[in-house]
C-alpha cells in the first residue's frame, strides 16, 4: 500500500518535473524567437543610427544648407545635395510616367482580355523577370540602350520637341545618350514587372460576383475595369505603383551605369546628371577625407528618409486594401 | 412615319451604345500595345543578354582568374566568391528570419509588437540595398580598418533576412491550427508543436522563401562595393578583399577593354540564368507544397 503510494508520489513528482522544465523550453523557445524578432527592429534602427552618426561631420560642416546647394567640389571641399536629389525625383518621375500606364495596360491584358491558357505562364514570367538584378538592366543599358538614344531617339526629340518654345529647354544640347532622359526609362522599364504583378494580385481580390454583376448589366471590359475594378482595388493599387515608385528611388545599378554621373542640374533631361544611389556608387570608394566621405553618408541618409516614407505609405495602402478584402 | 420614328429612337440609343464600344475598343487595344510594348522591352534585354553572354561562356570562364587589363582570362575567384559569400549569408541569415517569422506567426499573432515588426520588415523588405551597404560599411569596414568578405557576406545577410521572414511566416500562418491542437493535445511543449509539426507542415514553402532570398542577394551589387569590394586574383582569405561577380561585372563593363566588357557579358549571363533556375525550384517547390494539401 504504502509502496504503491510512494511510486505515485514519485511519478506526480516526475511529471512535475517535467512540466516545469517544459515551461522552461517553452519560454526559452519564445523569447529567442521574440528576440530575433526584435533583431529585425534593431537593424532598422541600427542602418538609420550609423547614417546619421556618419552624416554628422558634413552636416556639421554644411548645416541644412547641404539639402539646397548645388555645388559638389571634391577638390575644395564644398559639397551640396542639391544636383543627386534633384536627379533622383527627375528619374524616378520619368520612370513613373512610363512605368505606371505600361504596366496597367499588361496588368488588364492579363486578368481581363487574354486567353486563359496565357493567363499563368505570362503572370509567372511576369514575376521571373521582376527577379532579375539591376545590374543587368544596367549593363543592357550602356551597351544597347544608350547608343540607341543617342543615334537615334535624342536627335529626333532635339528636332521635333526640341523646336517648339516652351519645351526647348527640356531637349537641348548635343544628344550624349546617357544622361537623366535614358536613366529614366530603363528605370521606368525595371519597375513594370514589380508593379504589373502587384497590380495583378490587386486585380484578382475583386471578388468574381462584383465583376460579373457588372458584366449582367451589361458593361463593357473597359467599363468593368474603370467603374468597378479600379475603384474597388484603387488603395492596392495606388500602393503598388509606391513600391515601384520605392524601388525607382533607390536604384542603383541600373541608373549608375547610364546617368554619367555630372553634378549639376540641366534644364535638358538630355543632360548627363546624377542620382543619390549612383553617386554614392561612384564615388564611395574613392572618396578622400572626412568631409567628402560623410557627404555620401549624408546623401544617403537624404534616400533613407525619403524611401521610409514612401515605402510607409506604399504598406499603409496595401494594408488597407488587405483589411477590406478580409472583411 | 414608323419608320422616322424608330430612327430618332435609334440614334440616341445607337449611338452611346456605338460610343461605348468604341471607348471600349480604343481603351482595349491601348492595353494591348501597353502590353505588347514592355513585354517587347523586357524580351529586348534577355536576347541582348543571351546574345552577348552565349559567346562569352568558354571554359576558360570557369578555370581561369579575373585578367588583367587587356588580358584573357576567366571569372573562377569572382563566381567562387560569390557563392561563398551568398552561402555565408544564407547560413547567417535564415535562422535570424525564420526564428523572427516564428514569433509572429505562433507567439505574436495580433500583438501591436508583431504589427510594428512586421511593418519594419516589409520596409525593409524594398529598402534600397545601397544602403544596407553604406550600414554595413559603417559598423564593420570602418571599425575592422579594412574591406573584407565578411562585411559583403553580412551585407548580403542583412537583406536575406525580411525575405525569410516574411515567408516563414505566411506558411506557418497556412498550417491549419487542428494540426497543433491535436499535437498539444498529446502533450507536446509549444516549442515541439512548432519546431516538430508547423515546421514540417510548413517546410516547402519555407525553402521557397530561403530560395528566393539566395535569388534576391546573388545578383545585388550595391551592397558589396564597399563592403567586400573586389580583388583581381585568387583569395579565400574571409578576412580580405574577395572578388564577387556583380562587382565584377559592373567594374568590366565600365572598362574600355573588350575582353573585360566580354567577361562582364559571360557573368551576366551567368547570374541571371542562375537566378531563373533558383526562382523556378522556389515557384515548383511551393507548387508541390500547395498540391500536398
Amino acid at each position: 500500500m504504502t509502496e504503491i503510494a510512494l511510486t505515485l508520489t514519485d511519478a506526480h513528482a516526475s511529471t512535475a518535473r517535467r512540466a516545469r522544465r517544459q515551461r522552461l523550453q517553452d519560454a526559452a523557445f519564445r523569447n529567442a524567437t521574440l528576440a530575433f524578432a526584435l533583431l529585425v527592429l534593431l537593424i532598422l534602427g541600427g542602418v538609420m543610427v550609423s547614417l546619421i552618426d556618419g552624416a554628422l561631420p558634413a552636416l556639421r560642416t554644411f548645416g541644412l544648407g547641404f539639402v539646397g546647394t548645388e555645388v559638389w567640389n571634391p577638390v575644395s571641399e564644398q559639397f551640396g545635395a542639391l544636383a543627386p536629389i534633384y536627379g533622383t525625383l527627375v528619374t524616378s518621375v520619368i520612370a513613373m510616367a512610363v512605368g505606371i500606364p505600361v504596366s496597367f495596360g499588361i496588368a488588364l491584358f492579363i486578368t481581363e482580355m487574354c486567353p486563359a491558357w496565357l493567363k499563368r505562364p505570362l503572370g509567372v514570367a511576369i514575376e521571373l523577370l521582376a527577379g532579375i538584378p539591376s545590374i543587368i538592366y544596367g549593363i543592357w543599358g550602356l551597351f544597347v540602350f544608350a547608343p540607341f538614344m543617342q543615334s537615334t531617339v535624342q536627335p529626333f526629340l532635339i528636332a521635333t520637341l526640341g523646336q517648339i518654345p516652351g519645351l526647348d529647354n527640356l531637349f537641348m544640347g548635343p544628344p550624349y545618350g546617357i544622361g537623366i532622359l535614358t536613366a529614366g526609362l530603363i528605370l521606368g522599364i525595371m519597375v513594370l514587372p514589380f508593379i504589373t504583378s502587384i497590380t495583378r494580385d490587386v486585380f484578382e481580390t475583386v471578388p468574381p460576383m462584383v465583376r460579373e454583376s457588372a458584366y449582367g448589366l451589361g458593361a463593357t471590359t473597359w467599363e468593368v475595369v474603370w467603374n468597378v475594378v479600379l475603384p474597388y482595388t484603387r488603395t492596392g493599387v495606388v500602393g503598388g505603383v509606391m513600391l515601384g515608385l520605392g524601388r525607382a528611388l533607390g536604384e542603383t545599378m541600373a541608373v549608375t551605369f547610364v546617368i554619367g554621373n555630372a553634378h549639376r542640374i540641366s534644364s535638358s533631361i538630355l543632360a548627363p546628371g546624377t542620382t543619390i544611389s549612383a553617386s554614392i556608387a561612384n564615388e564611395f570608394t574613392e572618396a578622400v577625407g572626412d568631409v567628402y566621405t560623410s557627404s555620401l553618408v549624408a546623401l544617403g541618409l537624404i534616400l533613407f528618409m525619403i524611401t521610409f516614407t514612401v515605402l510607409s505609405i506604399a504598406k499603409l495602402m496595401l494594408l488597407r486594401l488587405q483589411r477590406k478584402a478580409g472583411v | 412615319m414608323t419608320m422616322s420614328n424608330s430612327a430618332t429612337l435609334a440614334t440616341p440609343i445607337g449611338g452611346l451604345y456605338h460610343r461605348r464600344r468604341i471607348a471600349n475598343k480604343v481603351a482595349l487595344s491601348l492595353a494591348l500595345g501597353a502590353a505588347g510594348f514592355g513585354l517587347f522591352w523586357l524580351v529586348a534585354i534577355l536576347w541582348t543578354l543571351l546574345y552577348n553572354g552565349l559567346s562569352a561562356i568558354n571554359l576558360s570562364l570557369f578555370t581561369e582568374n579575373t585578367p588583367p587589363p587587356g588580358g584573357e582570362g576567366g571569372l573562377l575567384n569572382a563566381i567562387f566568391g560569390s557563392l561563398i559569400m551568398t552561402a555565408v549569408a544564407t547560413f547567417v541569415g535564415t535562422p535570424i528570419g525564420v526564428m523572427a517569422g516564428t514569433y509572429l506567426a505562433e507567439f505574436g499573432r495580433g500583438t501591436k509588437l508583431a504589427e510594428v515588426v512586421r511593418f519594419i520588415n516589409d520596409v525593409l523588405l524594398s529598402a534600397p540595398s545601397i544602403m544596407v551597404g553604406l550600414f554595413v560599411y559603417e559598423v564593420m569596414v570602418v571599425r575592422m580598418g579594412h574591406f573584407s568578405a565578411w562585411a559583403g557576406a553580412m551585407a548580403l545577410a542583412v537583406l536575406v533576412i525580411p525575405v525569410v521572414v516574411r515567408t516563414t511566416e505566411d506558411m506557418l500562418k497556412l498550417v491549419p491550427n487542428s494540426l497543433r491542437e491535436a499535437a498539444a493535445a498529446l502533450g507536446a511543449p509549444q516549442w515541439k508543436v512548432i519546431t516538430m509539426v508547423a515546421y514540417r507542415a510548413a517546410r516547402n514553402g519555407m525553402i521557397t522563401g530561403v530560395l528566393l532570398a539566395i535569388a534576391r542577394i546573388s545578383g545585388e551589387t550595391a551592397p558589396l562595393l564597399f563592403t567586400a569590394l573586389n580583388n583581381q586574383f585568387w583569395s579565400a582569405d574571409m578576412n580580405a578583399p574577395m572578388a564577387n561577380l556583380p562587382v565584377v561585372i559592373f567594374q568590366y563593363a565600365m572598362s574600355p577593354y573588350e575582353d573585360w566588357r566580354q567577361l562582364a557579358w559571360g557573368g551576366a549571363l551567368l547570374i541571371t540564368v542562375a537566378i531563373l533556375l533558383l526562382n523556378i525550384g522556389a515557384r515548383l517547390l511551393a507548387g508541390l507544397g500547395t498540391t500536398r494539401k
